[in-house]
């Protein structure tokens, strides 16, 4: 290393550690972004909170009625005498769905006819479809249940068994736990923010305070400049990163199954991307405002496209095509597959390489524009 | 050694836009010299200073530092030269040692020569008792001084100060000067700075070791008076050039100092006269600028014309011109 980058990188640290609200914030801000994405960000739907309008007051509807409750999906919070007061408790967002036994539920299941009415909140899409399919599902095996029991009851047990059975196993993260599914994809999406936002405003405010006058006239290179400026952020960067796995891991019970080195390499893949990002909107940009902008101009589609919140299975056909320019798209399944299913390189190898070209790409764009100048 | 340019810039051009900030400007200065640019706001001094430095490229022109050319060997040529912008430009969050010492490492000092030199250069720039104190904390003057200090840590050949001593007060200028004419008039002088490094084509361990080139802008004319050499630029061009006593000998005899009163009527009359090209008050008495060879002829016939309307004449008489004089004349001749 030389002397001048090694003074550069000491200026850059001493200048971090001046200003704590900065530093506070760069440790803190992941911690908080780590539990509102892994509380809060969550599809993993439990006790919705439902009425039932049970005309039937029978034994066979109370027996369904704790089909219900068994399975946590649901909460019963209401006994309601009308549809009207159905209504009313959704429109208050008392309870998301509502369950309407007939009169004569129990005649009606002993003629094989039975109907009950599941009425949903379709104003929230993800709890509506999620207690649209859990309804489905407790219906269908509580029917199943019922059709096994009539049948034992009449001696043709073996005659009713269904011809096919599905046998469901699932891999990785057997409980569906969406904090799998979240964690690991907010390590990228900080180290992503983080580098791209720290590395951009770095290089902004020696121009915005004057003092990149001064810079340009020594004998520093511009890689110099460049490396020294950005390397104590890359430190940062990846302090964070260590913060949210280890908390992830500890906290969220998110398991880290592949290894720590190639998620080192690869996460520093992406880091070439997002420094490139920063540096490049640093020579666009002419005030910190200007570079938040331009970054965010940047962070947005590649948040949003990465598949950190949606799958990109269910984007048109155009964003998806869209989403192959996003480098955060890469890391994602990377480190998806790196912490949950524990691969090897070799499994994630096109990925790896798409970091890398688009790293190259990035890095050697902004680098050229980069000039130690003040036109 | 002497007669080397340490600086020498030719036809330089740069414009932003339609705007033609510097247009057609030669410099050159050399050891041991202190050439003083002066002009209005927006004349293009700071547009020139950083062509010079390279922080701005020319549309065309050469220049070269200590014999490196600027644009092909920029970062040979800045580690000869020292530059103190106009705004300060040191980092308000590091101490005053701790911004020495940055600039002093980055300029190429060993990591064992930057205390030394630094304590050095703070004890001549009288902010040694300053060095843990943040750069933010700084009044205005130490700034600068904070600014010269940092840039005369590498013993630099070439310095150019951008209005070093705008908003500084009167004591602290004073101050400035006179360490800017130490560094240039004694180099030898123990516990000054000489150079750090040796140039391509100016040997060193002659007489002119040591020797600074410093190429100062300012917008005050009892600065420039002190320069060994004056530009005076007006919409991007040096439009005068000599020294102090070569520039204020263009209006030998042309400048004549009137006292009495009342001023209002004194300044009017002046103005009538045909012969009168300016007049100024300075304090309690007018200078005005007359044409060539009418110095006597006007001296002789306002005191008359002042008394038959009721004013009074103190005194008239024939003064040498001052800088300001010239530089008045100058921004208005280029108008014409």
């Amino acid at each position: 290393m030389t002397l001048r980058l090694a003074s550069i990188i000491r200026k850059e640290f001493i200048q971090i550690l001046r200003d704590p609200r900065t530093l506070i914030m760069t440790l803190i801000m992941p911690i908080m972004q780590l539990f509102l994405l892994g509380y809060a960000a969550t599809t993993d739907i439990k006790n919705i909170p439902i009425a039932v309008w049970d005309q039937s007051r029978s034994p066979q509807s109370r027996a369904l009625l704790d089909a219900f409750r068994s399975a946590n999906y649901f909460t019963i919070e209401y006994e309601v005498g009308s549809q009207q007061d159905i209504r009313t408790l959704i429109e208050d967002g008392k309870i998301r769905a509502a369950l309407i036994i007939p009169p004569d539920y129990s005649q009606q299941l002993i003629e094989n006819d039975a109907q009950v009415l599941v009425i949903l909140d379709g104003s929230d899409a993800t709890s509506g479809s999620t207690a649209l399919s859990a309804s489905q599902l407790i219906g269908q095996a509580y029917a199943t249940k019922i059709m096994t029991e009539d049948a034992s009851r009449l001696g043709r047990g073996s005659a009713v068994a269904p011809p096919v059975q599905f046998l469901t196993q699932v891999w990785y993260n057997p409980d569906l736990v969406s904090a799998y599914f979240m964690i690991p994809a907010v390590i990228g999406i900080i180290l992503y923010v983080i580098s791209t936002m720290l590395t951009a405003t770095t290089i902004v405010r020696e121009r915005e305070r004057g003092t990149i006058e001064q810079l340009i006239v020594t004998p520093i290179r511009s890689w110099e400049l460049v490396v020294g400026k950005i390397l104590p952020y890359v430190v940062l960067a990846f302090l964070d990163t260590f913060e949210v796995l280890i908390l992830g891991h500890y906290w969220f019970g998110v398991p880290v199954r592949g290894s720590l080195a190639l998620i080192l390499e690869t996460s520093g893949l992406l880091l070439l991307s997002s420094l490139g990002i920063g540096l490049f909107a640093s020579t666009v940009a002419n005030t910190q405002q200007e570079a938040m902008l331009t970054v965010w101009m940047t962070l947005l589609p590649s948040i949003f496209l990465s598949g950190f919140f949606f799958p990109l299975e269910a984007m048109p056909p155009f964003l998806q095509a869209f989403a192959y320019i996003i480098p955060l798209r890469y890391y994602l399944i990377v480190i998806r597959a790196l912490l949950i299913k524990g691969v090897g390189a070799s499994s994630i190898q096109g990925e790896i390489i798409a970091l890398a070209v688009f790293g190259i790409i990035i890095m050697g764009i902004a680098s050229l524009r980069f000039r130690k100048r003040l036109d | 050694m002497d007669d080397i340019n340490l600086i020498e810039a030719k036809n330089l051009y740069r414009h932003f836009g339609a705007t033609r900030a510097v247009d057609g400007v030669s410099i050159s200065v050399k050891a041991g010299e202190i050439y003083g640019l002066v002009g209005s706001d927006g004349a293009g001094k700071t547009t020139t200073m950083r062509l010079i430095v390279g922080a701005l490229l020319p549309n065309s022109g050469e220049i070269t530092v200590c014999g490196y050319d600027v644009r092909k060997h920029t970062e040979d040529a800045r580690s000869q030269l020292g530059y103190l912008s106009q705004r300060f430009s040191l980092y308000e969050d590091l101490t005053v040692l701790e911004n020495i010492r940055f600039f002093a490492e980055v300029r190429g000092l060993k990591s064992n020569e930057w205390y030394p030199r630094s304590m050095e250069i703070l004890e001549f720039v009288g902010l040694a008792n300053f060095a843990t104190r943040r750069a933010g904390q700084l009044s205005g003057g130490m700034k600068q001084k904070l600014g010269l200090a940092s840039a005369l840590v590498t013993r630099p050949r070439v310095l150019l100060l951008d209005e070093p001593t705008t908003g500084v007060d009167p004591v602290t200028r004073q101050d400035f000067w006179q360490l800017l004419i130490q560094i240039t008039s004694t180099p030898l002088a123990p516990n000054l700075p000489s150079p750090l490094h040796s140039s391509p084509n100016i040997g060193s361990g002659d007489g002119g070791e040591g020797a600074v080139a410093v190429l100062i802008s300012t917008p005050y004319m009892d600065e420039a008076a002190r320069c060994n050499r004056v530009g005076f630029m007006r919409h991007g061009k040096i439009i005068a050039e000599g020294t102090p006593s070569q520039l204020r000998s263009r209006l030998t005899d042309r400048v004549i100092e009137l006292r009495g009163s009342p001023l209002k009527l004194l300044r009017r009359i002046a103005q009538e006269d045909l012969d009168v090209e300016d007049v100024r008050a300075f304090g309690d008495r007018l200078h005005l600028r007359v044409r060539e060879g009418k110095a006597d002829l006007v001296a002789s016939r306002l005191p008359s014309a002042i008394r038959s309307e009721g004013g009074n004449v103190d005194g008239i008489r024939v003064i040498p011109a001052v800088l300001e004089d010239v530089f008045i004349e100058l921004s208005e001749q280029s108008y014409e």
